[in-house]
């Protein structure tokens, strides 16, 4: 196997692993705020409890995700270095901002925030809750900036053998960065919603400590059902149209465009093969896509036929992995207002059934940010920068392949324990559930 | 002073500060491999259970600042110390995860796997630290191209090695003392007596090191001997060094800690002297070598760092300090505790 593959295989695989973590960790981190607030502002304690109780979780989340976050910040250099030396002009500055603005704030106030609820007055224990989502929220900005960069490169010029940087700004706020970072903070959003609702569920359907389990499984719903429709429009539906202006070979992949077409259709469903390329059993309307993308049925949309060969990304993994992500997008938003009808009906306590759904969509939502990863970097291929730098001229030429398969088999089977442990960990605290009230200890 | 200047001292600044903050928090580990008492492991572990993720940070924004600013360091010496890396990784993932993990479960077994995961996960990045120190004061194998042409076993040499062994004890020397202030009775007793014994260890490697260096990177010492800057750091050095003992004596354990961080603050500064303007010496040919000029970003990225700096880092070490005083003084373990 050549280094390369193995690179890229590395990279997936650790990035991959990473991006389990960080939505659950933002997403929640933001839920807290909201009850903390309420906590403090009220000085009720059904709040304080929400608050320690899932403050355990996200802690427990935080530090695997930081745990294999600390390979990403030196991955670029270890097997990447060709990739390094050709745009660190640029592509350093973003992974640096995040260590000054982000790392410090929330790793800083995390330990505060769990550790020093007895030392520190309510507000500031507030303000350092508030801290940890902020600066969490302030890593994705800056890991999509950098990201985003390789999707849609601005604000450089190639000289000196190198992408050297014209203008900072252009390049944080190239064309692809904002409505990326809308879209996958909001999906971070979602996948701490459904982990909130889905334990609150489980707490529900144990009737355990239900009295606190009714009041996160509210707010998870009612917040959840706005971010899961938010994801659609505007964000997903922008995302979509940025695409297709700024990336048409990703975007002809992800729509199963194997031939330029006016009036192209919006495929729902549909098995691609390559060989000879088609869509079998492909459910279809008609035109929608060009309108969808342009805003004029009969608009003209670039198949990958419209592309020189060694210029097109894989269609089929980048078909299905966005198809599969717009499934479950549209599952989130129907199950999140299915539970707040019950909720406005005031009968979803008894719904057993539905309550053991939401335990079980507790992963949906990670699945289907690992999807959109897909769609996003395999759609990006063959390039590591648009248009500018080949994903096979990046790799490390002093690492070799055997060395990469040496610490793929490492990396592999420290996350194969470190998941494991995780999921059995977080069941065990989990079904410990929130410390009692003690008003009701008082009674009894 | 240029901005290629500038970002060398800022990189300076930030390896000092992981070495001082994430120093004492490896130190404690390292410790801890040799608590056996199950309330002094806990007290161990909490004595640092709020701020080690912080500490950590100083690294990866190392990594991140040596990216922005000296790409081609990044890159050339990151993918040439390939597998040491790796290793390095390896012992911080299991560290990360030993804090929280270690308190989940009830079992004597589970705690003990836990121990050793925070244990040898300093022990190793400890090491390391000194290694790859004491490889790049050395210089390593670079070509015209600005290719490293060495293999992982070359990283290995013995004067690596030795400076792998000075930096292990002198972070658990550091450790040793952070952990005395913490902590009382009998267990702060033990600390305050190991801390003279490390403290003749750390003396006696620094000196063999610095004798050894001597021999082993005689350019490091080209002209700095005539530099007044370095002769100032060494009399701080020296100062800081001899003051350790008493003050640990004279039970002024705090003072002893501002010591032992000073010690590591000049020690990287006299490093940085002698490397200046080089980054990274080239084994194969002084010509080589990695500087910060010819390994930088441009002059707008710089100017942009910089100001991301100026803004960034100020914020850092004010809500940091507050943090450090919210926790200061004696563990006490709570409910809320690991």
């Amino acid at each position: 196997m050549d280094a390369v593959f193995l690179a890229r295989l590395q990279f997936a695989m650790t990035v991959g692993f990473h991006f389990i973590f960080p939505p659950i960790t933002i997403g929640l981190a933001w839920l807290l705020v909201i009850v903390e607030t309420i906590g403090w502002r009220k000085n009720d304690e059904r709040y304080t409890k929400i608050g320690k109780f899932f403050g355990k979780l996200l802690a427990l989340t935080f530090v695997v995700g930081v745990a294999s976050g600390i390979v990403m910040e030196f991955q670029f250099g270890t097997n990447w270095s060709e990739y390094s030396k050709f745009v660190g002009d640029i592509f350093g500055a973003p992974l640096a901002a995040e260590g000054v603005f982000a790392f410090f704030l929330e790793s800083g106030f995390l330990g505060l925030y769990l550790f020093g609820r007895k030392r520190v007055s309510k507000g500031v224990h507030w303000f350092s809750g508030l801290m940890v989502a902020v600066g969490s929220t302030i890593s994705a900005f800056w890991i999509l900036v950098a990201n985003s960069w390789q999707q849609t490169p601005a604000g450089f010029i190639v000289q000196n053998g190198r992408a050297e940087l014209t203008g900072f700004w252009d390049a944080v706020f190239n064309p692809s960065t904002l409505i990326r970072f809308w879209h996958t903070f909001d999906a971070a959003l979602i996948t701490g919603a459904f982990f909130m609702a889905g334990v609150s569920a489980y707490l529900l359907l144990k009737k355990k400590n239900t009295e606190i389990a009714k009041i996160s499984m509210k707010l998870a719903l009612i917040f959840g059902l706005v971010v899961s429709v938010l994801e659609l429009f505007p964000f997903g539906h922008e995302h979509a149209k940025q695409v297709a202006q700024t990336q048409p070979e990703k975007f002809a992949a992800i729509e199963g465009l194997y031939s330029t077409q006016q009036g192209a259709p919006l495929v729902f469903f549909a098995l691609p093969t390559d060989n000879p390329p088609d869509l079998k059993g492909a459910l279809e309307i008609p035109s929608v896509l060009s309108w969808l993308a342009f805003g004029d049925i009969d608009a003209e949309i670039k198949g990958l036929d419209a592309f020189p060969e060694d210029e097109i990304p894989p269609l089929w993994l980048t078909f299905v992995s966005f198809h599969n992500m717009v499934i479950l997008g549209l599952y989130f938003i129907l199950i999140m207002a299915i539970g707040v009808w019950y909720l406005y009906r005031k009968s979803l306590w008894e719904k057993k059934k539905l309550l053991k759904v939401f335990l079980w969509s507790i992963p949906l939502p990670v699945i289907a940010c690992q999807l959109g990863w897909i769609t996003a970097e395999v759609g990006r291929q063959p390039w590591i920068v648009y248009k500018l730098m080949r994903t096979s001229d990046a790799a490390s030429v002093t690492v070799s392949a055997g060395e990469i398969l040496f610490s793929i088999i490492l990396f592999g089977g420290i996350y194969l324990l470190l998941g494991a442990l995780y999921v059995y960990i977080m069941a065990r605290e989990i079904k410990h559930g929130p410390e009692p009230l003690t008003s009701k200890e008082a009674i009894a | 002073m240029d901005l290629n200047t500038i970002w060398f001292l800022l990189v300076a600044v930030l390896i000092m500060g992981y070495a001082v903050l994430d120093g004492f928090d490896l130190g404690v580990g390292i410790i801890h491999l040799f608590t056996k008492d199950e309330n002094e492991k806990r007290i161990n572990i909490n004595s640092i259970g709020p701020v080690w993720d912080g500490n950590e940070v100083w690294l990866l924004t190392g990594g991140g600042a040596l990216f922005a600013a000296f790409p081609i360091v990044y890159a050339t010496v990151f993918s040439g110390f390939y597998l040491a890396l790796v290793l390095l990784l390896f012992a911080l993932i299991f560290r990360a995860v030993s804090f929280e993990f270690r308190g989940k479960v009830d079992s004597d077994k589970w705690r003990k796997a836990w121990d050793l995961a925070f244990g040898i996960g300093s022990l190793l990045p400890a090491v390391l630290f000194g290694v790859a120190i004491g490889n790049i004061l050395r210089g390593i194998p670079i070509n015209s191209e600005g290719t490293f042409t060495g293999s992982f076993f070359g990283l290995l040499n013995p004067y690596a090695i030795l400076v792998g062994v000075l930096s292990l004890v002198m972070f658990t020397m550091h450790g040793s003392i952070y952990l005395a202030m913490k902590t009382t009775g009998g267990q702060k007793t033990r600390l305050k007596n190991l801390t003279p014994k490390l403290w003749i260890t750390f003396v006696a490697v620094y000196l063999l090191a610095t004798l050894y260096t001597f021999f082993e990177a005689p350019f490091l010492f080209d002209g700095i001997l005539s530099s007044p800057l370095f002769w100032v750091l060494l009399v701080l050095l020296l100062l800081s060094l001899l003051y350790i003992p008493v003050a640990v004596k004279s039970n002024s354990l705090g003072r002893a800690f501002i010591s032992s961080s000073a010690v590591i603050i000049m020690m990287i500064g006299l490093l940085g002297i002698s490397l200046f303007p080089m980054l990274v010496p080239s084994l194969t040919d002084l010509a080589y070598s990695l500087t910060i000029y010819n390994a930088s970003s441009t002059e707008r990225t710089l100017t942009a760092m910089l100001i991301i700096a100026l803004i960034g880092m100020p914020l850092v070490i004010f809500y940091t300090a507050y943090i450090y005083k919210v926790f200061k003084g004696k563990v006490i373990i709570s409910e809320d505790s690991y």
